[in-house]
């Protein structure tokens, strides 16, 4: 199993979204080619909560569309926990509905060792994937 | 008649709705996903009565949602 390929420059984007939008939780799009993430699209929570997030549709649609012309995929969905660990909730797995792609959850439980994992989530059964972060 | 649906070209019946293109489909879950027509985002209520055209792009996303609870499992 091919690890998820994360930028050091997009894990920086993914911690400054976290960061600034904690204690709510903060959401996005990684997008990219094979198992490489290419770019990061921060997403609206449209729920504004610290426990719980849903992404605007309007926006998903437009970035699956600029992922398509740029010919690239949705590779993760991805939000993070402000307070809890980085892992996925049973609320997580039940929203877990698009088919082939992970979840990238970073946890900033505790703030100065914030912790990213990639989950796989397929019919409830959730399998946590190889991540790895290039050129911290 | 020809729909682009989610960037690819599909051959439906004419005449077709929003709903039945999803029931063609097999979506599974229906009630959880958000439906695009010529990039204009439609409600649910609207599925079964908008009607689809020669050449319309539709895009079909399930919700993207979650969060922490209170039951981390």
């Amino acid at each position: 199993m091919s690890a998820l390929v994360i930028p050091g420059s997009i894990y920086r984007e993914l911690l400054d979204q976290a960061r600034k939008q904690a204690p709510i939780e903060a959401c996005g799009i990684l997008g990219g080619q094979g198992d490489r993430v290419e770019v990061f699209h921060p997403m609206t929570n449209t729920d504004h909560s610290a426990d719980h997030f849903l992404m605007e549709p309007a926006e998903q649609f437009k970035v699956v569309r600029s992922l398509r012309a740029a010919g690239q995929r949705v590779l993760a969905i991805h939000h993070s926990h402000p307070a809890s660990p980085s892992r996925p909730s049973v609320e997580d797995i039940r929203l877990a509905l698009t088919p082939d792609v992970l979840y990238t959850i970073l946890s900033l439980q505790g703030p100065a060792n914030p912790v990213l994992k990639a989950f796989a989530i397929c019919e409830g059964i959730v399998t946590e994937h190889p991540l790895a972060i290039d050129d911290l | 008649m020809k729909l682009i649906v989610n960037g690819t070209d599909v051959q439906v019946s004419d005449g077709i709705n929003v709903g039945q293109l999803l029931f063609k489909r097999k979506v599974r879950l229906p009630d959880m996903v958000s439906v695009e027509l010529n990039e204009t985002v439609l409600q649910r209520a609207e599925f079964e009565t908008t009607p689809l055209h020669e050449g319309d792009r539709v895009e079909l996303l399930y919700f993207m949602g979650g969060g922490c609870g209170t039951h981390a499992v």
